[in-house]
């Protein structure tokens, strides 16, 4: 098996972000910290496990967000962001 | 509003079992019934968790197959030889079981006949789950936004929905369906007999000028070669939305 | 939704019976090796591999691959643990004791931590104690193979008495620090330490 099948996309994180942030985190635009490059946390690459999630940019690969309920808290590392944009609820 | 419709998606709830459905060897669908449903779009997914006597829990996300309808909300799930989920849901679980689970999850990965088209969608085998839905709630709705699925499965007896899918095709509402089999052709079968490449996406797909919103979703290997394929052909990456499956498919 | 039981779930894992107090409290026992990656598997070219041991050292050193592998083996036979609560049994590692690399670069005094980093980024942070003693090591063969890709390879870091995330794959040197300085995950909420016999799995822990 190769790392390649195991990458999902940031939509697959949408639960444990969901447990974060009242509004819907896959559709914020992030800016990647490596890149520059604007995108939705929906489309970054995901890396989910039992310890958390990262999401990738798909671009340079920066870990844009990263995400873990451990232990009963949630943390959350957005340092790989430049900027993170929530939209108003349609 | 909105902390609301959050705790109501993050609720751990009881579901109803009301009919389990063989579709096909492998695929098993599960009609579920679930109080205070909040509703969802087609494309979103639920979180299924099982508990064991001791304590022990195991969650999985399932993309939701049914178009919105009330209370009622059907997940369509893979049995996997060696899961430890799926022969849960697809052997044990029969009607008047319940099952925990919570939702609707994920906002990117959704369509509703007021984004448009046109709508291409691309399914690799239990990928077509999600397009399904939205396949269903185009058909519900009266939808006139012209729709293309281009479906890949092993072979015939691994296709979900098929007479479905052909008489959604017939009803002249602007849908279409074109299946390729990968493994093995039943006699007689004119169709593609290869994986999803740029020619038969720019045969059976919108060209680039129509920009059409595609829905890819599958084994993650499947929807990056099709991701690819369609922003070389110059499709807006931006109209590109994909759902990976990983590694096994779903 | 406490009480709930799913009628007739009992899930994969193997009964810990028989396993005469291997397995960790909260830990199971499984069969397989899961794959967990927090990112795409680099690509090593092992002409350009190294392995450094620098930070508070008397003699920073960085070894090849060739220069690695010449150094006498040693292997690792035992279980080991991931915080994600799966215990595998009798695994097999062979590379060579981190004492070996470490007695080469001599750690000052003032060492009391490590973090190791590997290609692709990942970090994990250490108490140097738990780095010496015989119970590490940078290892690049499983159970008789060469180490995966995707398991680590071309080589790995392997502390077994340790939660597995401690293991940095694709390691690529250890710096030695007079502070402990949270890793990858551990300023994501998991343990410093990380002892499975003590559930040392989270922060407060």
């Amino acid at each position: 098996m190769d790392d390649q099948d195991l990458r999902v996309d940031g939509n697959a994180a949408a639960g444990l972000l969901g447990e974060v942030f009242a509004l819907e985190a896959t559709a914020a635009w992030t800016t990647c910290g490596g890149c520059g490059a604007i995108g939705q946390v929906g489309a970054l690459l995901a890396y989910c496990h039992g310890m958390g999630a990262v999401l990738r940019c798909p671009g340079c690969d920066t870990a844009v967000v990263r995400v873990a309920n451990a232990g009963g808290r949630w943390w959350l590392d957005l340092r790989g962001a430049r900027s993170v944009r929530f939209d108003p609820a349609p | 509003m909105a902390g609301r419709a959050v705790l109501e998606r993050l609720t751990w709830r009881l579901a109803r079992v009301a009919a389990t459905r063989a579709e096909t060897p492998r695929f098993v669908s599960l009609d579920l019934e679930v109080a205070g449903w909040p509703g969802h779009l087609p494309g979103q997914h639920l979180d299924v968790r099982l508990t064991a006597e001791d304590g022990y829990q195991a969650q999985r996300s399932y993309s939701i197959a049914s178009a919105p309808d009330g209370e009622r909300v059907t997940i369509t799930v893979e049995r996997l030889d060696d899961g430890e989920v799926s022969p849960y849901l697809a052997g044990e679980l029969g009607a008047g079981d319940l099952l925990e689970l919570r939702g609707p999850i994920g906002g990117y990965f959704v369509w509703e006949p007021a984004l448009g088209g046109p709508l291409l969608l691309v399914a690799g085998g239990s990928g077509v789950v999600p397009l399904l839905a939205m396949v269903r709630h185009h058909a519900a709705t009266g939808s006139r936004v012209p729709t293309r699925l281009l479906y890949s499965s092993r072979s015939a007896a691994d296709v979900l929905a098929g007479g479905e899918l052909e008489r959604l095709a017939a009803a002249g509402s602007g849908f279409a369906v074109t299946h390729t089999l990968t493994r093995e052709q039943p006699p007689g079968w004119d169709g593609y007999r290869r994986r999803i490449d740029p020619a038969m996406l720019t045969e059976v797909g919108w060209p680039p000028a129509a920009r059409p919103l595609v829905y890819v979703c599958g084994p993650t290997r499947m929807v990056e070669a099709v991701a690819t394929a369609l922003v070389e052909l110059g499709h807006d990456p931006a109209r590109v939305r994909t759902e990976r499956f990983g590694p096994t498919g779903g | 939704m406490s009480g709930f039981v799913s009628r007739g779930f009992r899930g994969r894992r193997r009964p810990s019976e028989g396993t005469g107090g291997r397995v960790p409290p909260g830990q199971y026992v499984e069969a397989g090796f899961p794959v967990l990656t927090a990112g795409p598997t680099p690509r090593i070219d092992l002409a350009e591999w190294r392995f450094r041991v620098a930070g508070l050292v008397a003699h920073p050193r960085a070894w090849t691959w060739e220069e690695i592998r010449a150094l006498p083996p040693s292997t690792f036979g035992g279980d080991i643990h991931c915080v994600t609560k799966w215990t595998k049994l009798d695994t097999t590692f062979t590379g060579v004791s981190v004492d070996t690399l470490l007695d080469a670069a001599e750690p000052l005094p003032a060492a009391s931590h490590a973090v190791a980093s590997s290609y692709g980024g990942y970090t994990t942070n250490l108490p140097l104690d738990d780095l010496r003693g015989g119970k590490a090591w940078v290892v690049w063969e499983f159970d008789g193979a060469p180490l995966p890709p995707e398991h680590g390879g071309p080589a790995r870091l392997l502390v077994p008495h340790l939660y597995f995330w401690k293991s940095a794959k694709w390691v690529m040197g250890l710096r030695l620090l007079d502070h402990d300085a949270p890793g990858f995950w551990e300023s994501l909420g998991y343990h410093n330490h990380g002892d499975p016999w003590l559930e040392e799995r989270y922060w407060s822990d």
